[in-house]
């Protein structure tokens, strides 16, 4: 320990011991840096150093096997101590960093972080329980600002969350038109907790009488760029479908005008024009970089409609195809966004199969055939939507024919999925 | 429905299938290990169901809903949901704390499934009003939800730490400190508004069977005078002072618990 009378550290031997001396166990005791209470397992205090003293202004006497520790507590401290304090003490033999307030004999609230342990006798049972406290004055008005800035926090959260859920909801229609025979419903469901606006959006319309547009599509990402060319895609789609002669040229429109005022971005879409000729449902589809929709035929087996074509606002040279359908009583036709076929657990997607499978399980009404895929969707993937699913079913009426309609529909676009560069074929002007 | 319940309260049933069936209900704060110590001593003669209501302990805290919580008849709602899923009848309900009251209200909206009532510290308000004296006043529930948040930091780990092992001792094992009195603080502090604002005292007229009042000496939360008005405002009642302390005596004092409960329930 010493080397020539001095100590290692540089300090005379005396100095050492007399600083050892004056920190005896009983002088650590009373005047430690923290303040230490004894009591019985009742609270009643049977022993306090002078630094609970001095920081308390209580004197000793008033203290000793009078006061029971959690009265010395603020109330609402108190009720805490009695209700989750007292009984984990009693259980676990411990407790630490218990933030209270004691409230010294001025009436004065003094912050502190309280440590108790449990001592027991020989034979197990508690006989008492030791306290440090230590003075946490400044650390609880840092918690507090803390705990002040997690509130804004979440408020902050809140309110976006309202926000995008505001904002999304301007992506689908307050209202779908009534139209005869023909009954459509939609359903949405939010990427996780909803607090981060999606790109899915759909809409239906009418364009005149007996003929309305409707599209469903997904901007590629989310956030507020998303949001804003979702915005403009979907009101692009109504204007442009007032004056296009196809669903491949509203495709066409919306693909320029992308590009031209948001070129870094790009979505998916699928529209369709429906028509009511001869008291039937004439549907023509057009598709843009997305999954092609589902048809229901009402012996439950299940087509892809339409022909895949260009992502919308990419690539410099597009091609859409217009692909016309009949739906007979009782078809049923499906749009999605791939929210629902790339919905995923683990490394297993839900996927077309799966889909389909369930479009032919379920045979309308139309809104419980989107509540059914996006439910599914939501339910395959535990809950935790990783991306928004939008859905719009169509079921045809009872009272429509169970037939084609003779020239109505020229059988060769579903099988052929002829490209008409935009314009229809034979003159045939399906938004005109 | 049934096993959805039990698996959402977490309940866990002991002693023998055709023995009358005691309910234990933990009071704000905790969960049911506060009845480690007294529901073993009734689990040879009776059927002894313990739980923890929702938000509480290790229940299912999915199922918590502002709304239903609100007030305590959505935890009354919890027990008269257990009573059913195990079709329980005759049943003897002991609530500590808060879960007194619940447990006049669980009694008042099932029937005649409750045939006796333990209250053990039982308070109808906390919250001192004219002439009556609950020992709070509303400054002190506004601080004490303040305490909760104070505690909000701490309790996310503090009670995690290591419990050394020690054979002799009756402590929670490390796997239940993990939960033990540690909830949600959002939770806590709407249970805390629940319980501190909830005001019973006409629904003591309103009881019709057995009951014992278990009354601790210096409660702070529930003190005599609360008790006494409890006992005289149920008729018949029966009122016992308990030499132990605080607020707590299913953990305080286990022994003087049961045996006040047992000699009750020989009669009721």
């Amino acid at each position: 320990m010493t080397n020539g009378g001095q100590l290692v550290g540089g300090q005379s031997g005396d100095a050492f011991y007399g600083a050892l001396a004056e920190d005896d166990a009983e002088e650590l005791y009373d005047n430690a840096p923290c303040a230490y209470l004894s009591t019985l397992t009742d609270g009643t205090i049977i022993k306090v150093n002078q630094t609970f003293l001095a920081w308390s202004g209580y004197e000793r006497h008033s203290l000793v096997g009078h006061t029971r520790f959690r009265d010395l507590l603020a109330p609402g401290d108190r009720i805490f101590y009695e209700t989750h304090v007292g009984p984990a003490l009693l259980m676990q033999g411990t407790v630490r960093e218990i933030a209270v307030e004691l409230v010294a004999a001025s009436g004065k609230r003094l912050p502190v972080l309280v440590n108790s342990v449990l001592k027991r006798d020989a034979d197990g049972n508690a006989v008492a329980i030791r306290t440090a406290l230590f003075d946490a004055t400044e650390r609880r008005s840092y918690e507090r600002e803390l705990v002040v800035a997690k509130e804004r926090a979440q408020e902050a959260a809140a309110h976006a969350r309202t926000l995008a859920q505001t904002l999304q909801a301007t992506f689908l229609p307050y209202e779908i038109p009534s139209i005869p025979d023909l009954e459509i419903a939609g359903a949405y469901r939010a990427a996780g907790d909803g607090s981060v606006v999606g790109g899915d959006f759909y809409d239906v319309f009418e364009i005149r009488p007996d003929t309305w547009g409707m599209v469903l599509g997904d901007v590629c990402g989310k956030g507020a760029a998303a949001a804003v060319v979702a915005s403009l895609a979907r009101n692009t789609v109504r204007v442009e479908a007032l004056r296009a002669s196809a669903p491949s040229a509203v495709l066409t429109r919306l693909h320029e005008v992308l590009r031209r005022y948001h070129p870094d971005e790009f979505c998916t879409a699928v529209f369709v024009c429906i028509e009511r000729v001869d008291e039937r449902i004439r549907l023509t589809v057009a598709c843009g970089g997305h999954p092609l929709p589902i048809r229901r035929r009402v012996d439950a087996s299940t087509e892809l409609v339409g022909t895949p074509g260009s992502l919308v606002g990419m690539v410099k040279e597009t091609r859409y195809t217009d692909v016309t359908v009949v739906l007979h009583a009782g078809e049923a036709l499906v749009l999605h966004t791939d929210g629902v076929t790339e919905a995923r657990r683990g490394a297993d997607f839900f996927g077309d199969t799966r889909l389909r499978a369930l479009v032919a399980a379920t045979p309308g009404p139309a809104q419980a055939i989107a509540d059914a895929v996006v439910s599914a969707a939501v339910e395959f993937q535990g809950g935790d939507t990783r991306d928004d699913i939008a859905v719009v079913a169509l079921v045809a009426g009872s009272a429509v024919a169970a037939d084609d309609g003779g020239s109505l529909c020229d059988g060769s676009d579903v099988a052929a999925g002829r490209d008409v560069g935009n314009e229809r074929a034979k003159g045939r002007h399906v938004l005109q | 429905m049934a096993r959805d319940v039990l698996l959402r309260n977490n309940v866990t049933v002991d002693g023998p299938a055709d023995g009358r069936p005691i309910v234990f209900a933990h009071g704000f704060g905790c969960d049911q290990n506060m009845w480690r110590f007294v529901a073993p001593k009734f689990a040879g003669e009776y059927r002894t169901v313990l739980f923890d209501y929702v938000g509480a302990g290790r229940s299912d805290a999915s199922a918590y809903d502002v709304d239903r919580y609100r007030t305590l008849d959505g935890y009354a709602q919890d027990v008269v949901e257990i009573m059913d899923a195990l079709d329980l009848r005759d049943v003897v309900f002991v609530g500590h704390s808060v879960s007194s009251m619940i447990g006049i209200r669980a009694a008042l909206q099932s029937g005649d499934r409750i045939t006796a009532l333990v209250l053990i510290g039982p308070s109808p308000r906390y919250v001192n009003d004219g002439d009556y004296v609950g020992g709070f006043a509303d400054a002190d529930i506004e601080g004490l939800l303040a305490s909760l948040d104070s505690n909000y930091l701490g309790w996310s780990t503090q009670m995690a730490p290591v419990i050394m092992a020690n054979p002799g001792r009756p402590e929670l094992g490390a796997e239940l400190t993990a939960s033990f009195c540690r909830a949600d603080p959002e939770i806590q502090k709407h249970f805390a508004r629940a319980t501190f604002l909830a005001d019973n005292r006409d629904d003591l007229l309103r009881v019709r069977v057995p009951t014992l009042i278990l009354q601790c000496s210096e409660d702070v939360i529930a003190p005599e005078a609360v008790g006494r008005f409890v006992s005289e405002h149920i008729a018949g009642s029966t009122f016992v002072r308990l030499r132990a302390t605080g607020h707590c005596p299913n953990l305080s004092a286990p022994e003087e618990t049961a045996d006040a409960m047992s000699e009750f329930l020989t009669s009721a």
